[in-house]
Formats: C-alpha cells, sequence, structure tokens
C-alpha cells in the first residue's frame, strides 16, 4: 500500500512539469491569437475584447496560475472556434481513441509475446529469424503508412471493411476496429517480441531456471512459470514506456481510418490554430502518460516481489 | 594513431564490423546507399519535373511514360519520390546531428559538472523522454510553423534526450579516473578534458545511436508532413504525397502506394544498418 | 564429526548408479572438445562418493550429464552409458528423464542466492517438486512441504513456507533448495559443491543436514568440490578428476592417509592443514586447456615422478589392490 501511494505522490512533479511545458509551449507563439481567431478584417474594439476574455493581457505569470488553477477544477478553458468547453469536447471523442488503443494493446501483447518467446526458445533456428525479420518490419513501418497499405489492401480492393467507419451497434463497431488495431497491435508487437525475446534469453540463462529443469517439472509449467513469470518484468516496463508511443500512433492511425477521436480533434486544432483546445489536448496527453507510468510502476511492484516486499531482513 | 590516420581507417573499420553484424546489415546499407544516391543525382534520375504540373494529365494510373502515375495537378509520382527523397534526408540528417551535437554537449556537461545542474538535466530530460515524439514534434512543429528548418528544429528536439543520456553516463564513469586528475592537475582546462579523454569513448556509440534515431526522424518527418505540418507544397515530400494520396485513395491507389513503400523502404534501411551495427558491437546480442 | 550410516557402504551392495566411459563434449570454436573423457564410476547405495578436482576438471559436467542438465545446443554425450534403476539415461528421451529429474535423482548447486524462482514463494516451489512426480492434492504437497523445511532445520516452517527466496539468507536457501531437492525421496541427491558459497560456519551446518537426511532416507550422494577438507568431513569414497579425467579412485581414509596419485599428493600438499607446519606447497605449472590435451598421461608436465613413457603414453585407470576399491590412472604407481 505504501508503495502504492509513493508511486503516485512521485507522479504528480512529472505531472507538473508537463503541464508547464506546454503552457510555456502554446505561449511561445509568435503573432497575435486574436487576429488569428477573429481575422485581419476584425475592429480593434472586437480584438481587444477576444485578448481581454482569453487573458492575453495578463502578465505571464498570472496566465500561469490561472492555468494551474484552472487545471485543478477540471477547467481546460474553451474553445477559440466553437466557444464549447474544450475538456467536454475531449471527453465526448476520448473514449473511441481508448478503445482503439486498448484493442491495439491487446493484439500487440497477444501477438509478440508469444513470438517473443518462441524466438528465445528456439533461439538461432529459422524460426528466430523469421521472426526478427518480421519485427524488424513492424519498426519500420510508421503507423500511418501501415494504416494505408492496410486500408489499400482490405478495404478498398478487396473490401473486406469499410473504408469509413459506418453503422453503430456492437457487431459495426468491431468491424470499424479490426484494420487499425491490426496496423497499431502488428507494430506495437514488433517491440514487445524484441524486449521478450532478449528477457527471455538473459533467463533461460539464469541458475534458477537450471534448478526448474532438474526438477523434472511438465516443459509448460517450466516455460510459463519459470522462465515467463520472471522475463516478463522488462516486458512490463517497455509496455509502460510504449503507451506514449501507441497514442501518438493512434492519432495518426485514427486520421487515416477517419474514426472519431483525438486524431480528428487535433487536425482540426492544428489547421484552425485553436490553441486553447491544442493545449486542452495536450495536457489530457501528459495526464495519460503520467498515469500509464504509475500504472507500469504499480503492475512491476505486483509481479516482482522483491519490489513489492522490499529486501528487508534476511533471515 | 593520428586523427589523420585515423579517418583513413575509418571506412575499413565499419566495413568490417558491419560484416559481423550479418548480411541485413549490409542490405540496409546497400539501400541506404541507393536512396543516396537517388536523392544527389535527382536531377540526372528523375524523368520529369516534379513540380511541373500538367492539369491534362492529372491522376493517371501508372504508363510507360509516368512510371508510377500523376497526382491531382499531374505531376510525375516516380520524379516526387526521387527529388522527396532529398527532403527527407535532409531534415532526417540535419536534425539528427543537431540533436547529436546538442545532446552529447548537454549530457557531458551536465555528467562533468554534477550537482543540482544535473539533477535539474535529468528532470527535463525524463519529461522529454516520456513523452511521445511524434506529440512532442507536433506541437513544436505547430507553435513554429510550417517550414524547412522550423521542422528540423522540431524533430530535432524529439531525437534530443536520448543523446543526452547516452553521453552523460560514460562522463560519469570517466570523471572519476584517475587520468582526469592527473589531467587536472598538469593545469589542462575542462574543456580540453572533455573533448580529448571523455569524447572518443562514446563516439561509437553516439554513431550508432545517430543511425537507429534516424530512422525515427524520418518517420516522424513523414508523419510530420502526413498532418500538415511539413515543408510546404509544391516541394515534393514523401508525407506531403501520402497525404495527397490519403484524399484521393478512392480513386488513386497509386498515389498514397508509392510514396509510403518510398518511406517504408528508408526506414528499414537504417533500422537494418543500424541494428547490425549495434549487434556487431554489442557481444550480448551476437549469436554463437 | 560422526556418520551415522544404516550400512557400511562398499563392496557387495548393489550399485545405485553405474557410469561406463562417459564422454561428454562442448562446442567450442566450432568444434566439439571433450570436457569428460572415459569417465567411469560406480555409486553405491548409502554411500557418499567425493568428486574432487580444480575448476575446469569436469567435475560439474560429469554430475550434469547423469541428468543431461547441459546446456542444450553447445554440448551434448559424445559416448558412454549412465546405467540407473535399469535404464541407461544416456539414451534415454527428455520426457522420461524427467520422470527420474527431482524424483529418483535430484541435484543441488552451488549458488543459492541464484538458484530459487524469485517470483515464487518458498513453498510452492517445493510443493511443485512433489506434484511434479506424486498424485496428491495442494494440501497435501503443502503439508509435505512444511515437514521438509523443518527436516531441514528451517525455523516457523509454516510461516516460511509464504516467504520468497530473496528473504531467506545464503544458507537457509541452500537448506530450501535440500528440502526440494529430497521431497520425493530419491535414490541419488547429485550435490554440485553445495557448501563452496557459504560461509564457514553455515557450510558445517549445511553439511550436517545432508548427512542427516543421507542417513535418515538411505540416499546415495555424489558430492562435488574443490575443498578437501569438506571431503574428509563427509565421504566414505573419494574419486579424483584431472583435465576431464578420474585419476584416481579410493576409500576416504585410504586417500588421506596414502595418496597413490602424484596429483591427489599434490593436492593433499596444497592445503593447510593444522596438523602440519611446513609451508603450503602450490602445485608448480596449470591444468592443460580442453583444445590442448596432451597424448600422453594429462598431468605429466607438472608430475615429480614423469618418465619418458608419460608423455607418449596414456595411462589406464586400472585397479591397485585386489579388492576393486582402489584404482590409480598413472604408469609410475600402478607398475608397482
Amino acid at each position: 500500500m505504501q508503495y502504492v501511494i509513493k508511486r503516485i505522490i512521485l507522479g504528480v512533479p512529472t505531472l507538473l512539469a508537463m503541464f508547464t511545458a506546454i503552457f510555456l509551449l502554446v505561449r511561445v507563439i509568435p503573432g497575435d491569437a486574436a487576429t488569428v481567431v477573429l481575422g485581419d478584417q476584425a475592429s480593434t474594439t472586437a480584438l481587444e475584447a477576444l485578448r481581454e476574455k482569453l487573458g492575453l493581457n495578463q502578465p505571464l505569470w498570472r496566465q500561469y496560475a490561472d492555468f494551474l488553477y484552472n487545471l485543478l477544477r477540471g477547467d481546460l478553458g474553451v474553445s477559440l472556434v466553437s466557444g464549447r468547453p474544450v475538456l467536454g469536447e475531449i471527453l465526448r471523442v476520448l473514449p473511441s481513441t481508448l478503445e482503439l488503443a486498448a484493442a491495439s494493446m491487446l493484439l500487440g501483447l497477444a501477438l509478440g509475446l508469444p513470438l517473443g518467446v518462441a524466438a528465445a526458445v528456439y533461439n538461432g533456428t529459422w524460426l528466430d529469424h523469421v521472426g526478427r525479420m518480421v519485427s524488424l518490419l513492424g519498426l519500420s513501418l510508421p503507423a500511418f503508412v501501415g494504416g494505408i497499405l492496410l486500408l489499400l489492401a482490405f478495404a478498398i480492393q478487396l473490401q473486406w471493411f469499410p473504408v469509413i467507419p459506418m453503422g453503430s451497434g456492437w457487431a459495426e463497431n468491431l468491424r470499424n476496429l479490426v484494420l487499425p488495431s491490426c496496423t497499431l497491435g502488428f507494430i506495437m508487437s514488433a517491440y514487445v517480441s524484441r524486449v521478450t525475446r532478449t528477457s527471455m534469453l538473459e533467463v533461460l540463462g539464469q541458475d534458477y531456471v537450471r534448478t526448474a529443469r532438474a526438477k523434472g517439472i511438465a516443459p509448460a509449467r517450466f516455460i510459463l512459470r519459470h522462465c515467463l513469470a520472471n522475463a516478463l518484468l522488462p516486458v512490463i516496463t517497455v509496455t509502460g514506456l510504449y503507451f506514449g508511443t501507441l497514442i501518438g500512433n493512434a492519432v495518426l492511425t485514427e486520421i487515416v481510418f477517419n474514426r472519431p477521436g483525438m486524431g480528428r480533434l487535433i487536425l482540426g486544432a492544428l489547421n484552425t490554430r485553436d490553441y486553447t483546445l491544442l493545449q486542452g489536448l495536450m495536457t489530457v496527453f501528459a495526464a495519460f502518460i503520467v498515469l500509464a507510468n504509475i500504472v507500469t510502476d504499480l503492475l512491476y511492484g505486483i509481479v516482482d516481489p522483491r519490489v513489492r516486499i522490499g529486501t528487508g531482513r534476511q533471515v | 594513431m593520428s586523427t589523420l590516420q585515423r579517418l583513413c581507417h575509418a571506412p575499413l573499420a565499419f566495413g568490417r564490423l558491419l560484416s559481423r553484424g550479418g548480411t541485413t546489415g549490409w542490405i540496409g546499407f546497400a539501400l541506404l546507399l541507393a536512396i543516396i544516391f537517388m536523392a544527389v543525382f535527382a536531377r540526372w534520375i528523375a524523368p520529369h519535373d516534379p513540380i511541373e504540373q500538367n492539369i491534362a494529365n492529372r491522376l493517371m494510373p501508372p504508363s510507360s511514360e509516368f512510371l508510377l502515375g500523376t497526382d491531382s495537378y499531374g505531376r510525375d509520382v516516380l520524379s516526387r519520390i526521387i527529388y522527396g527523397a532529398r527532403i527527407s534526408l535532409l531534415v532526417g540528417i540535419s536534425s539528427i546531428v543537431i540533436a547529436m551535437i546538442f545532446g552529447t554537449v548537454v549530457g557531458m556537461l551536465s555528467g562533468y559538472i554534477g550537482g543540482r545542474f544535473d539533477q535539474l538535466v535529468m528532470a527535463v530530460v525524463d519529461v522529454m523522454l516520456s513523452f511521445p515524439s511524434l506529440l512532442l514534434g507536433l506541437m513544436v512543429a505547430a507553435v513554429m510553423g510550417a517550414s524547412i528548418e522550423n521542422l528540423i528544429i522540431a524533430i530535432a528536439v524529439t531525437e534530443f534526450a536520448p543523446f543526452v543520456r547516452l553521453a552523460r553516463a560514460p562522463t560519469l564513469a570517466i570523471k572519476e579516473k584517475e587520468f582526469i586528475e592527473a589531467g587536472r592537475a598538469l593545469g589542462f582546462g575542462h574543456a580540453r578534458l572533455m573533448v580529448v579523454h571523455i569524447l572518443p569513448n562514446m563516439v561509437s556509440d553516439i554513431l550508432i545511436m545517430g543511425s537507429l534515431w534516424m530512422a525515427t526522424a524520418i518517420r516522424t518527418e513523414a508523419s510530420l508532413s502526413f498532418i500538415g505540418l511539413g515543408v510546404r507544397p509544391p516541394t515534393a515530400t514523401w508525407g506531403g504525397m501520402i497525404r495527397e494520396g490519403f484524399e484521393n485513395i478512392l480513386d488513386a491507389w497509386w498515389l498514397a502506394l508509392f510514396p509510403s513503400l518510398a518511406v517504408f523502404a528508408t526506414v528499414l534501411a537504417l533500422n537494418l544498418l543500424g541494428d547490425a551495427l549495434r549487434d556487431a558491437i554489442d557481444p550480448k546480442q551476437r549469436r554463437s | 564429526m560422526t556418520q551415522e550410516t544404516i550400512a557400511p557402504p562398499g563392496q557387495g551392495l548393489a550399485p545405485v548408479l553405474d557410469i561406463h566411459n562417459l564422454r561428454t563434449e562442448l562446442l567450442i570454436d566450432g568444434q566439439w572438445r571433450a570436457v569428460v573423457r572415459n569417465v567411469s564410476l560406480t555409486i553405491h547405495r548409502n554411500e557418499t562418493l567425493a568428486l574432487v578436482g580444480e575448476s575446469g576438471s569436469g567435475k560439474s559436467m560429469t554430475a550434469l550429464s547423469v541428468l543431461k542438465l547441459l546446456p542444450t545446443k553447445i554440448s551434448r554425450i559424445g559416448a558412454g552409458q549412465i546405467l540407473f534403476e535399469g535404464k541407461d539415461l544416456a539414451s534415454l528421451s527428455e520426457r522420461d528423464l524427467r520422470r527420474i529429474r527431482g524424483n529418483r535423482i535430484a541435484m543441488i548447486f552451488q549458488e543459492p542466492m541464484t538458484s530459487l524462482n524469485p517470483t515464487m514463494r518458498v513453498g510452492e516451489q517445493i510443493s511443485e517438486a512433489i506434484r511434479a512426480h506424486k498424485n496428491v492434492s495442494r494440501a497435501d504437497a503443502r503439508l509435505q512441504a512444511e515437514q521438509l523445511l523443518q527436516q531441514v532445520g528451517i525455523p516457523s516452517a509454516r510461516l516460511r513456507l509464504e516467504d520468497y527466496p530473496h528473504q531467506f539468507s545464503g544458507g537457509m536457501r541452500q537448506r530450501v533448495m535440500i528440502a526440494m531437492a529430497i521431497a520425493c525421496r530419491p535414490a541419488l541427491l547429485l550435490a554440485d559443491e553445495p557448501t563452496t558459497a557459504l560461509d564457514v560456519t553455515i557450510q558445517a551446518q549445511v553439511l550436517a543436514v545432508l548427512a542427516k537426511l543421507k542417513s535418515t532416507y538411505g540416499m546415495s550422494m555424489v558430492f562435488i568440490t574443490h575443498n578437501l577438507g569438506v571431503v574428509a568431513l563427509i565421504a566414505d569414497r573419494v574419486a579424483v578428476m584431472y583435465a576431464g579425467e578420474i585419476v584416481e579412485i579410493a576409500a576416504v581414509g585410504d586417500l588421506y592417509s596414502e595418496p597413490m596419485h602424484p596429483y591427489t599428493a599434490a593436492l593433499l600438499d596444497a592445503m593447510p592443514r593444522v596438523d602440519r607446519t611446513e609451508d603450503v606447497q602450490p602445485i608448480p605449472g596449470s591444468v592443460p586447456a580442453l583444445t590442448d590435451i596432451p597424448s600422453g598421461c594429462a598431468y605429466a608436465a607438472r608430475c615429480p615422478l614423469k618418465q619418458p613413457c608419460c608423455e607418449k603414453d596414456h595411462p589406464e585407470l586400472l585397479p591397485i589392490d585386489g579388492t576393486n576399491q582402489r584404482f590409480v590412472r598413472c604408469f609410475v604407481r600402478s607398475a608397482k
């Protein structure tokens, strides 16, 4: 329990640092946000009114304080373009992005873990080499390129899947999810299988593996409980670190597959220079990444008893 | 061995190193050379002018005249891909070199000076590392505006942090060694100590990391161009071409496919090369 | 330290393990090199055979070969038979070997700190050893595990079942390993330098545990070590190995009072002893590399008794007296 609290507390300064960075970055823009929103033809009074409304005339430290205070209240500001609260806009599309991220992570692990284990166990054979080649392909594939290739092949050429997500309801939803999550899952499996392979190879050379072999236990139990259970630790760390990249890839993939989600929101915000929305999106991303880090640490603590219980007294 | 001798021996050493990494390394190297060649000699290789518009010929599928088809302005896709290599390689190499130089300097300084400064730098670097490179680059590029210089800077920012880490570790280790103290006693300046004694140990690691991160740089460049934050048209960039291809994907599959393959091939080549080099140097990875 | 044995070991008792002309090879630089050369050993019921030698003499490899626990791709058994309970272990399938490992023959290893699964509770690791070979319920296996921990002298056994290996000290971890190994009452225990990594005081405790278990269960033991002091404490018979070969076999008393092979004598001279006042004598020269085994006697280069024939011909392991209890591999010594 102590461990859990400690981890959460450690996340706060990182979160703060990220928020500060985002705040500064957006404020650094050359040019005037008000002019961008209202256009060149707007009257000076209208521009002044908007600047006043957005708080742009305040000294920087005051803006920063307001920013943080609003964050704590959950207020991410108002979209410069639509006038609607930013948080609301984000929450509307967030489930779709999370859905894609979750499905991709599931696929990535389901594909990557067994591949990595097999590559380690059959180290040096053709299976290992093929696995490494495939994982190299996955690493080299940019998310949007993969998405486009899959789109071309399966949606346009073969017409197995819709080009633009359509229909509602449970089954249709799943169908729309297939191609994008396969793209992301394949790319993620490349990272996962690599790290699993390396970690397994290291575990297989350990003394306790030899002891387990000497006990004559069944091979399945041996691989799972003695090898994989210990090999998983670095895999958890890498998967946690990968979460940020996964979100980034998800954003691109959503654009390619025309899914409603953060991707579309970002694109829109970029095109219309809607800085409040952009800032809000980045803030939400930062929060998720810190959350992912905390969850990873917690998982690590669960899996590795040395971390959970601590070395303490050895009797 | 003098520096000049070192420079002359470098290609040979590189070749030997690459062979140790296996045939895939050579494939990657060859592919990369081909792409570099294509970029450098674009003027002589490209069959058409990449920005010459010909509306009558727009959106035509691959033919004998336009080997990879034409885009929505009637421009030859193949020529644009060939010229597009220039942008990708330019952005990739420049951003990595900038990130390498800045990152190494900051890393060395951080390790050397230590104390609060080091803690601060590492905290900033850690934050930067947790943020996905794409989103980081996106933020920077969005804020700075789309141009090739800003793109290079944006990508350099995303690649900066790993080099800081990489340069800091050996600096910390070597800083404690006796010959540094001896050098100080002799009156050598900090700068000289860092450059002459600490830097050479890191060079090979930095170069390998550079090649691996260049693959990421080109991937990020293509992604940012795809979103629209890249170089402005009519200049041909692979990301921009894919974007255009995506907008016309139902009518003109070739427009999206070929630039995609180009990006993929380049990133793959760099990964093959970087992997082989890393395998050759790191004994743990080598298969016996 | 006295030994209690159910019956005196030695001739006349059925052999538990019979190794004939074992040859184990390692793949080094693309070539197969023998690390165990033509080893023949017999272990009888209830006896403790000490297998002694420097590092690299092949003693660990011999034990690992019995259970085929060698690293799979770079090692193999080149020749020989390993007879146990009517089967030749050298030619047994992996599946059949698994039935013997941990069940009829068990092995404990040198490094207790790294030889236990760090993410598995100790009780479960022992229960696993039991349930792999016997059809018992989880609860029963747990009970047996607790009893085993008590037998090896771990206090608060029931509580300790739930602990992880990192919560135990080195000596305690070794006791856990022993408990795990004897869980199925094996006929033979292979102990590969189990006390080498432990403090001297802890060593004595672990040896005591082993001796007690041996007498309680009538277990045979092969005790591998390079420490002649430990050998004197627990062994009935000793086999000395050098460069992959056995160079002498003798009962423990005979070995210490009258070593035959010059290498054995040199080892005893190199050992610090309370009853001796002269300086310790290290053995000049070094063990031949695996890739450079001489064709004659492997020890010839360092041997004070060397004769011209020693470098040309290879001596066989021959019995010294008629009882078939004493063997030596030396032209000079076997001639007497």
